[in-house]
């Protein structure tokens, strides 16, 4: 008879909320395995190639729904490899959302106030910095000052990115190849591993079961590292704890899987998904006008001309969030940059005439060959959690198409009146912004191609008050699942109107005092309490008072 | 890229490149050429290599490739009858149409409301891909052999190591204001 692998703490996913789990349980004692279901890449793998195979489509995965489609990370250190490191903390009135349900959708327990520590958490672990105009790129400078020509205010965002390594290179969503970016490859994984957790790159989480003795038997499969349509036979750990947190698209997906063996779902599994209110816009820049309105010159005859160069967003105009506004008219309206091959297909032409597509054909060719002056404004409003996770595939989250990055999911995503106003509201304003003096044209991306589409995942099993529309106590334990965790973006209870990130990141920190305490509980020998992966402990007295609270039973 | 040669004339592979032109259309690569429909100049999708990158199992719909091109021939017959067409019967289907049908027929096969939706999505995709992104290739090799869709588009070339550094890249000076209630962490209030 072979005994089964033991551990004390088993960790779905390797992005921002496993890697923080796995950090301060290791470091606190505990025994911690790490299941992600990508590759493990390093720097040197990080390539500046768009062809099928290389790192672009080795750590980034694409999953198609019925109405939205998720881009997402698919290796060690998750989306933060392949993120644009944008790191700005969610306003306050986001946390006084309603949404659909009636009563704040938050808990009680979670302010801007209450988090702000575990912001600050973060913002030191990572670390998270303000830049400055010498930092804005030329697309971050052009939103800028195109916004400030039309009364508006502008800023540069805070980032996980270090300036002094950064080339510019705008290759983020492929790994960084300077160690510019501060991903997880770069603080807490490194810090987990040097206390002993184990990381296993390809290994695929499918289902969860309860033990006789209370403990979870996690079982996995293993993925060829080449082609993730072909798997092979994996095995089974079990462990008195399990954090989950393979991404908002995939966590909901394995706890469906799981209810035949773990027993009925709260409701909210694999609902109230929020694709975090996201759409994109494309102005296409007159050259001649930016010189001329804006006064704007790089100095080597060009006016911009720059949308290849860059890392991601740098400049977001944040005038609409307001607290002051009702919910689903706020939203930021950011400067991003979305790369060829899946960053052009559903940018469509102004000027489509009677049976020309807007999306296709020769008009969207020549559009194209003004690439280099597009613009790309990334809209950030509050949907209403419309997204629901049908029943599960046999296998993953997707069932794959190709060998890399492309499947077809469950989700379905039927955007509500609100919704559509709110991206109606904001189509506007950037045309306004930008079509101003003769600026640019603007267009929406269509969302008739593959649905409407997200970079960032939410909410599919949430936190709250509410056991009816959340999975997840206040305290990011699964309702009727006693130690198992979800400390991803699942775990938010919506759209932030930011990049989500650092909010992921520090709702995951203010989760880690409530693991430790039941791994304790279920005879784990663990503390809580570890400095920053760099050993820095400022932030770390800011949350002492909070930790009382955090971690009753 | 130097013009190929009209040596392959398979009625799948003529049918995929008409409907990768529709896609993002190019110039005739010779004078009776029939796939590509000459709607634009320069090259276009079917230059950039969209069979190339369709027929590598890497995509996942080489498989399905003899079903796109028979349901596109189907789909070609049933619009020509539609819409009293006769078409060349020396050519397949989808072929014989104009450059205005088939796009007609592809806006048809996309359309929100077509139950085959997803399955044409995805051609379109890949049909996308071998022009914006060479994903058949080697980004930097693509552009140094003269990738009609990289070229067009100005993408930049890379560093004699094949990796993209931009040492000028800011304006370098304050273009906004600033919100008035930004935080010192650099966030909203």
């Amino acid at each position: 008879m072979t005994s089964t692998e033991r551990t004390d703490v088993l960790v779905v996913g390797s992005g921002f909320g496993g890697a923080i789990a796995a950090y301060h349980l290791a470091a606190g004692g505990a025994r911690v395995v790490v299941l992600e279901r990508g590759p493990w890449l390093g720097t040197q793998d990080f390539e500046h190639d768009f062809k099928l195979g290389s790192s672009y489509t080795r750590a980034f995965d694409f999953v198609v729904g019925d109405g939205m489609s998720v881009l997402g990370g698919n290796c060690v250190g998750g989306g933060s490899v392949v993120y644009f490191a944008a790191m700005p903390r969610a306003p306050r009135f986001i946390f006084e959302r309603h949404g659909t349900i009636g009563r704040r959708m938050w808990p009680a327990s979670v302010t801007r106030d209450t988090l702000d520590p575990w912001y600050d958490r973060v913002a030191e672990s990572i670390p998270v910095t303000t830049q400055d105009w010498n930092d804005v790129t030329y697309a971050g400078g052009l939103w800028a000052a195109a916004c400030d020509h039309s009364g508006r205010t502008a800023n540069p965002v805070p980032v996980a990115i270090d300036n002094t390594k950064c080339v510019n290179c705008n290759w983020m969503m492929a790994g960084c190849r300077f160690d510019a970016k501060r991903s997880l490859l770069t603080n807490y994984l490194p810090a987990a591993l040097a206390h002993g957790a184990q990381i296993r790159p390809l290994h695929e989480v499918q289902q969860i079961a309860r033990n006789d003795d209370g403990s979870y038997r996690v079982h996995y499969d293993l993925i060829d590292e080449e082609d993730y349509r072909i798997r092979y036979d994996g095995g089974a750990i079990d462990a008195k704890i399990v954090v989950l947190a393979a991404g908002a698209g995939a966590t909901p997906v394995i706890l469906q899987r799981s209810e035949a063996t773990l027993g009925a779902m709260p409701h909210a599994v694999g609902r109230y998904f929020s694709g975090n209110g996201e759409r994109l816009n494309t102005a296409v820049l007159n050259e001649d006008r930016v010189r001329e309105v804006l006064g704007l010159s790089r100095g080597d005859g060009l006016a911009y001309a720059a949308n290849q160069i860059g890392k991601g967003p740098t400049v977001a105009n944040w005038d609409r969030l307001d607290g002051s506004l009702p919910e689903f008219t706020r939203y930021s309206l950011e400067q991003l940059y979305f790369p060829p091959g899946l960053g052009t297909i559903l940018a469509q032409v102004a000027d489509a005439a009677p049976g020309e597509s807007t999306w296709f054909g020769v008009k969207k060719k020549e559009m194209l060959r003004r690439w280099q002056s597009w613009l790309i404004i990334f809209q950030m409003i509050e949907d209403a959690n419309e997204g629901v996770f049908g029943p599960p595939p046999a296998k993953g989250n997707a069932d794959r198409v190709s060998q890399q990055m492309l499947g077809i999911g469950r989700l379905k995503y039927d955007p509500v009146e609100s919704t559509l106003r709110a991206w109606a509201m904001a189509d506007a304003e950037v045309k306004e912004i930008l079509e101003r003096d003769g600026l640019a044209t603007v267009t929406a991306w269509t969302n008739d191609v593959i649905g409407a589409y997200t970079v960032h995942p939410l909410a599919s099993c949430r936190i709250g008050d509410d056991p009816a529309t959340s999975a997840l106590d206040d305290r990011n334990e699964l309702r009727g699942h006693p130690g198992i965790f979800v400390t991803d973006g699942s775990a938010v209870p919506g759209a932030l109107t930011v990049n989500p990130a650092m909010t992921i990141a520090a709702l995951a920190e203010r989760a880690i005092p409530g693991i430790v305490r039941a791994a304790q509980e279920r005879g784990v020998d663990v503390t809580y309490g570890a400095p920053a992966p760099d050993g820095g402990i400022s932030a770390r007295r800011g949350v002492a008072d909070l930790l009382p609270s955090l971690t009753r039973r | 890229m130097p013009p190929r040669a009209p040596a392959d004339d398979n009625p799948r592979t003529t049918t995929l490149e008409a409907f990768a032109d529709t896609i993002v259309p190019g110039e005739k690569r010779y004078p009776d050429d029939v796939a590509v429909a000459g709607a634009a100049e320069g090259g276009g999708a079917v230059q950039a290599g969209a069979i190339e990158l369709l027929e590598w199992n890497a995509t996942g719909v080489t498989e399905g490739l003899d079903d796109y091109a028979r349901m596109l021939s189907d789909h070609a017959r049933d619009y020509a009858a539609e819409h009293g067409l006769t078409l060349d019967e020396s050519l397949p289907p989808f072929v014989a149409l104009s450059f205005e049908h088939r796009t007609a027929l592809v806006r048809r096969l996309t359309a929100p409301d077509h139950p085959e939706k997803p399955f044409w999505v995805l051609l379109t995709l890949f049909s996308n891909m071998a022009y914006d992104s060479a994903a058949h290739m080697s980004t930097a090799e693509a552009i140094a052999a003269g990738h009609p869709g990289l070229l067009a588009m100005g993408v930049a070339r890379p560093d004699e190591d094949g990796l993209w550094r931009f040492p000028a890249h800011s304006y370098g000076r304050p273009l906004a204001r600033l919100h008035p209630d930004t935080t010192p962490s650099g966030s909203p209030a």
